[in-house]
């Protein structure tokens, strides 16, 4: 797909450059003359937006580093401190604070758009595994980063997300003591997640040079989802998704924006402005919103499964949940790509999404809640049903039952076809 | 390397190249091997304080809570009622049936008696972390008149047995003794 190269070295020195490395050719072949698919829409921008957050993320977070101390005794005032008296410092902080929940908006958006339009099919199955590292490492880096500022709920999520290694038979406590460094979540934690954090954007870094190299090799999936044919198909990536990109990441600085000036505290929980106190744990203890999905599927096993008790089952639910999406490209059996096509996918697609929304509601709730005469609990064990049942039984079948409509012969038959009716063919 | 499929003899450079290898490979491990374990606690932390606590304030109806080993643990001074509550339980009614007491038998049953203290069946002596995830369940709640866990809605009855939601186990008793009869040694 990525074709020959056609940068040519005008200058003298550009010349000199190019035969001792060619950096700049392949910048230009990948940022500039690259051929994408002319019909992507809207939310193939959301890539832009997600490599933006990355160095948002980076570069506010470094800013941080430079106040803020990894010491029990001291970290909840350093935080404070930073909110305070740091020149700026509260806005670099609620920057980085809302700058995580909106890369996971964005990394949520990415990853619906890929299992709408099929992205995650031959021959994009290493492209979307390592997208799946990208969201592992994400989650990693969310996670520990939420334990820094040492509040009720960063020492009760560190608890509680490092005693799910307990659950593992025999070897999971002396795991669990050594992630920690103790017999329970202290000093040694916190130091520790600190030097944790601050490497888990660059391995996200570096795993997203490998996405982008593996996405320029296989060429981007379209709206369509119909292969590439001709040039006629397609548009070079600068200027025509440059600006697209730059639109869209205008608009999505304006909504980032919004949160950080006037909401900054609205995704984030009152509970971590108390300090962090080892014998009592907060009345409600929620994870940040873009977990909650999963504690909720956590939270929905509650029973024992045979020999595997209910907190295995619960952890292995969870970490199932996200697995699963790495063998996705195996499961999905159709041989359409887009969901425009698939009458019936369309349908099992969007009460996925729907479900996956409610499930994260779920996760917001106490289990005793009672929601249309059912508790909690009891929804979310249905939900989950549903989210493995869409991978797991769905998908599959699908493939063999399901008849997709016709498919476009081209990009561009398609898109003359929209553009001047009846003029295609 | 059997003989029948190697027709030749392995030669000194086979032989050394095997040998550099595995010397290569056990020198790797044994270099990450410090790494690794500078993960875990040290001495100073592993080192068990054993706690002294002077239970003479606690009157029925009563708890106070202990760090020990960084972690809580409860001393309940429980009434009648709650006691007679823990009495009257079926073992088949319980998810977890072993009593989890440091200091009586590991395949004890889990009867308020083997909950409770020896000889003192009001005193109950427990780490109140929860044994899903760690959290501390809250006192003198749940529908079991016991404790109950905030997190993940675990409900443990008077004896600090596990009655409902996603904990496996009971909380689990530590070792303690009686040093006088309002002195306990935890630990």
């Amino acid at each position: 797909m990525s074709g020959h190269s056609t940068y040519v070295p005008k200058t003298a020195i550009g010349k000199w450059f190019e035969a001792r490395l060619p950096v700049v050719r392949l910048l230009h072949d990948t940022a500039v003359s690259y051929p994408t698919p002319r019909n992507l829409n809207a939310l193939w921008t959301f890539g832009g937006i997600l490599a933006m957050m990355l160095v948002v993320q980076i570069v506010t977070g470094i800013v941080l580093a430079m106040h803020y101390a990894a010491e029990s005794t001291i970290a909840f005032r350093s935080v404070e401190s930073i909110m305070r008296d740091v020149n700026w410092g509260w806005l670099i902080r609620y920057l980085h604070a809302n700058g995580a929940s909106m890369f996971f908006i964005a990394v949520y958006i990415h990853i619906f758009r890929g299992l709408y339009y099929g992205s995650y099919k031959a021959p994009r199955e290493i492209l979307w595994i390592l997208g799946v590292i990208i969201y592992l490492l994400m989650m990693a880096a969310a996670f520990m980063g939420y334990v820094l500022p040492w509040g009720q709920m960063s020492f009760w999520g560190a608890t509680v997300i490092t005693n799910f290694f307990t659950a593992l038979p025999i070897v999971g406590q002396p795991i669990q003591t050594l992630l920690i460094g103790g017999f329970s979540v202290d000093n040694a934690t916190l130091n520790r997640f600190f030097s944790l954090h601050y490497l888990l954007p660059f391995l996200i870094a570096g795993v997203v040079v490998l996405h982008v190299w593996a996405l320029h090799v296989v060429g981007q999936n379209n709206p369509l989802g119909i292969d590439v044919k001709s040039e006629k198909d397609t548009v070079p990536f600068t200027p025509y998704a440059t600006s697209k990109d730059v639109l869209w990441i205008v608009l999505f600085m304006i909504f980032y924006g919004w949160f950080v000036f006037y909401q900054p505290n609205f995704l984030g929980h009152p509970d971590n402005y108390i300090e962090a106190n080892p014998l009592s744990t907060p009345a409600h203890i929620v994870p940040e919103w873009y977990f909650l999905p999963f504690y909720a599927i956590l939270r929905a096993i509650d029973f024992n499964i045979g020999p595997i008790d209910s907190k295995l089952g619960g952890v292995l639910a969870m970490f199932g949940a996200i697995a699963v999406l790495a063998f996705l490209p195996w499961l999905d059996t159709s041989k359409v790509r887009s969901g425009r096509f698939r009458p019936i996918f369309k349908v099992a697609f969007w009460v996925f999404g729907v479900n996956a929304l409610f499930l994260g509601y779920l996760g917001s709730q106490a289990t005793d809640a009672i929601i249309a005469g059912l508790q909690a609990v009891s929804w979310a064990k249905l939900s989950t049903f549903y989210y493995f049942a869409y991978f797991l039984v769905i998908l599959p079948v699908l493939g063999y039952i399901e008849k997709p409509k016709p498919l476009p012969v081209s990009i561009n038959d398609a898109i003359l076809a929209k553009s001047v009716p009846g003029s295609a063919h | 390397m059997a003989e029948s499929d190697t027709p030749a003899e392995p030669t000194r450079r086979d032989f050394l190249l095997h040998a550099a290898g595995a010397f290569g490979v056990v020198g790797v491990a044994a270099a990450a091997w410090p790494f690794v374990d500078q993960m875990n606690p040290d001495a100073s932390t592993r080192a068990l304080a054993s706690v002294e606590v002077d239970i003479s304030g606690v009157q029925p109806g009563q708890a106070i809570t202990v760090m020990w080993r960084g972690k809580p643990v409860v001393i309940r001074n429980r009434t009648e009622k709650e006691v007679e509550e823990g009495k009257t339980v079926k073992l088949e009614d319980l998810k977890d049936p072993l009593a989890r007491n440091a200091n009586t038998d590991a395949a004890a049953d889990a009867t308020d008696a083997n909950r409770a203290a020896t000889g003192k069946e009001n005193i109950l002596v427990m780490t109140k972390v929860c044994t899903h995830l760690g959290c501390i369940p809250l006192d003198e709640s749940g529908e079991f008149g016991g404790w109950f866990c905030p997190c993940h809605g675990s409900v443990y009855d008077t004896a600090g047995r596990i009655r409902k939601g996603p904990a496996p186990e009971n909380l689990p008793i530590p070792p303690y003794a009686f040093l006088s009869d309002t002195k306990i040694r935890i630990g």
